[in-house]
């Protein structure tokens, strides 16, 4: 019984420790409240964790830097663990928090596509960097998304710009044969309706082979993919599913080098454990890949992870993941100052004013420069119509110890992308009895 | 006829490490009667602890010898498990004997969820590497007999030998010596089992302890695989419908549920999965499991129960 005893009174302890060290700050006026939806725990935590690191250590070096007109940003973590339901009660729990969530990135489809329909509702804006809903580009539809710098339509566009240069020509690919190795969920099925676009315009043969969640069997999948031999493997994973499949491609003898990645098939985590296995394996880099050289990256590790203040383990800043994490709080911030230049620099911005400053981001390169992004990434410009802002892409290539950018930029095709995305919103409203938003719309 | 027999090949060898980790299920039922819930997240604790101490011990003593730091690692880890098995037993299953089932069921889910989240806690959430030196790469064969040959992945193949030694083992170890039989005993009725002197904590102490021993083993093979990491708790998962098919109680039965399994599964994903949209292979083991249960409810090899009224 005393050993009972022992552990309950340990646990109450533990319980209040843990309330005492994660109680927020008292909220000031001029604070900005980011709820950080995270996952540190569960399948997919190897990749969740370092792109949240960086997330978070960007709002710190933010607030060393002095904030934003002297505003500080304040943030609560939530752990999703990648699950939906979990993600929606997160956002519940913490929307209405320290004068309301002035934005929320929740890294996941999943919990996009839950969200979406929320968050005109409560006027926060989503910001999905990377991910989400691709038409959801189309700002005068979804007027609360905003896909910054890439949208998976975009990075499947790229990949086939790609391996049509690789080839010769576009005109090259007719016959070709691409499969699609894809997480079994909306995140996975995403590039389906562009790569069908393009295959019906160039030719190639496109297979489609869903992998169950998490993804550590694959054995039917790379035995297929044995047996039909495609010139190209894309691959559409996150987490255990990523270097399951190159370990797979390894055992089944696919070279790796025709294997292309999206951006989250393409971090350290992805490749690190297989080693020499993934030589030659490709990835999307978007727009930025490991960045350890970056002047943000050695004002990270100067103003906090030096003083012991920095978020995660220290190697793990200007990785892949990290970076990603970094460049989603950044445009978060930025966004911020924007807004605060029309409606009252110093003041607390509210959603609303938030969206407004997400449709007027322009990060010129003299910006981006300034802020320590210098080669890491290119020019943001949004609008109101188009909430991207921004469709570079590169792809790097692990060569067994690091990755190496191995091409040139491509830009996402907007003759192929543009009426996919149009036309996709356009259902979306037709169902959801969404009026576009006007020219006029876009002012307020 | 070589790509029939090389995904024939494949589901055999997936089904014998999935026959390895519901020989955990299999073990702890046979002896206490418990359903465990928690072999997964003992799967996962066990991989993670290997992998851990595999990368401290080397830090620790200031070595370098891959091969040492291994064993060193297992050694502890077995330590580890059996802490495990001991603290179950003292903190738990100790205060539920003589309840329900699925008292005992939902205090094994607990436990689960204690180790998931007290593993990550202790030893971290990341991918870590477990490397005992299984080989990676593919091997042909057969290849005057069929138009460019068979592939065999060798990883699988040592694998599916090392489990198929554990499960000798094992059987051996139930049906030929005294404490096998009185882990059976204890299975059959805890409080006869009391009664004739079999004392019930310790037995469940040990088989909580075999039950870990295997774990690990299934932990560093499937860690050495997919890398250590919280998916592998999800490998239990692969198991259950394992120990539908083969039975609770039958070691043999969770031999054959493995691999009729993973012949299954692997086979209706490559040839039927493209008819439906593919990805089935995980919900056609459990349906695979469900239509051997209309015919033989106890499973393959299960012991039929018969209450008289």
């Amino acid at each position: 019984m005393k050993l009972h005893k022992l552990l309950v009174a340990a646990s109450i302890a533990a319980i209040g420790l843990s309330a005492a060290l994660t109680a927020p700050a008292a909220y000031a006026a001029e604070e900005q409240f980011f709820p950080v939806l995270a996952y540190r725990t569960g399948a997919y935590a190897p990749n969740g964790a370092p792109w949240a690191n960086g997330f978070v250590d960007y709002m710190k070096l933010t607030n060393a830097r002095g904030g934003v007109n002297g505003g500080k940003m304040i943030w609560e973590e939530c752990e999703t663990a990648y699950a939906t339901d979990r993600g929606v009660e997160c956002y519940e729990r913490l929307k209405g928090k320290h004068g309301g969530a002035t934005a929320v990135q929740p890294l996941s489809t999943g919990i996009t596509f839950a969200l979406t329909e929320k968050a005109p509702v409560d006027k926060i804006p989503v910001i999905t960097a990377g991910y989400g809903r691709s038409e959801s580009q189309d700002g005068s539809v979804f007027g609360w998304n905003f896909p910054l710098i890439g949208t998976y339509w975009m990075g499947a566009d790229v990949l086939v710009q790609h391996i049509a240069k690789k080839e010769g020509g576009f005109d090259k690919l007719k016959g070709k044969k691409i499969a699609l190795v894809y997480h079994d969920s909306p995140y996975g099925k995403e590039p389906i309706a562009l790569l069908q676009e393009r295959a019906k315009m160039h030719g190639f043969e496109l297979s489609l082979l869903p992998v169950a969640h998490p993804g550590v069997e694959q054995k039917a999948t790379w035995l297929q993919i044995r047996q039909n031999k495609p010139d190209y493997v894309f691959l559409w994973g996150w987490g255990v599913m990523n270097q399951t499949a190159i370990k797979e491609a390894q055992a089944t003898g696919y070279p790796r080098d025709k294997m292309y990645g999206i951006w989250w098939s393409g971090a350290e985590p992805d490749v690190k454990d297989v080693g020499d296995g993934a030589k030659g394996y490709n990835a999307l880099a978007m727009q930025h890949g490991a960045e350890p050289n970056a002047k943000v990256v050695k004002e990270v590790l100067e103003k906090l992870h030096a003083k012991g203040q920095g978020t995660g383990p220290k190697e793990e800043v200007g990785q892949v993941l990290y970076m990603r994490g970094l460049i989603s709080s950044m445009l978060q911030v930025e966004a911020v100052r924007v807004a605060q230049d029309r409606y009252g620099k110093g003041k607390h911005i509210t959603g609303e004013q938030m969206r407004w400053g997400l449709e007027h981001l322009d990060l010129d390169q003299k910006k981006l420069d300034a802020l320590g992004f210098a080669g890491v990434m290119r020019p943001v410009k949004t609008s109101c119509l188009d909430h991207m802002g921004s469709a570079w892409a590169r792809i790097h290539t692990w060569d067994g110890k690091k990755w190496n950018f191995t091409s040139d930029w491509y830009q996402g095709d907007e003759k192929v992308l543009r009426p996919l995305v149009i036309s996709t919103a356009g259902k979306y409203a037709e169902e959801k009895k969404i009026v576009r938003r006007t020219a006029e719309d876009c002012k307020k | 006829m070589s790509f029939f027999l090389e995904t024939l090949l494949g589901g055999l060898m997936s089904g014998m490490l999935y026959s390895l980790v519901a020989l955990g299920f299999v073990l702890i039922y046979k002896a206490s009667g418990v359903f465990n819930f928690a072999q997964g997240a003992m799967v996962l604790f066990a991989a993670l602890s290997m992998a851990r101490f595999s990368e401290w011990i080397p830090e620790w003593l200031g070595m370098d010898n891959l091969f040492v730091a291994n064993v060193l690692a297992f050694v502890v880890s077995i330590v580890v498990m059996f802490a495990v098995a001991w603290l179950v037993e003292r903190l738990v299953l100790r205060h539920l004997v003589n309840q329900e089932a699925a008292t005992l069921l939902m205090a094994t889910l607990g436990i689960a969820y204690f180790l998931d989240g007290v593993g990550q806690a202790i030893f971290g959430s990341d991918i870590y590497k477990i490397d005992v030196g299984m080989p990676k790469e593919p091997v042909m064969v057969l290849e005057s007999v069929f138009d460019g040959g068979i592939l065999i992945n060798k990883e699988d193949f040592v694998a599916a030998f090392i489990s198929a030694m554990l499960v000798l083992a094992l059987t051996i170890f139930f049906q030929k010596t005294a404490t096998g039989r009185a882990l059976r005993a204890v299975a059959d009725d805890h409080q006869a089992a009391q009664s004739i002197g079999i004392p019930l904590d310790r037995i469940w102490v040990i088989v909580w302890c075999v039950a870990g021993i295997t774990a690990l083993v299934a932990g560093v093979i499937w860690g050495s695989k997919l890398g250590a990491q919280f998916s592998l708790s999800t490998v239990a998962l692969r198991a259950l419908p394992v120990v539908i098919l083969g039975g609770l109680t039958s070691v043999p039965g969770a031999i054959l549920g493995g691999l009729i399994i993973g012949v299954g599964e692997k086979l209706s994903e490559v040839y039927l999965g493209h008819y439906v949209g593919g990805g089935i292979e995980i919900w056609f083991a459990y349906m695979l499991a469900l239509v051997f249960l209309l015919f033989r409810p106890q499973g393959l090899f299960g012991e039929k129960i018969i209450d008289r009224v």
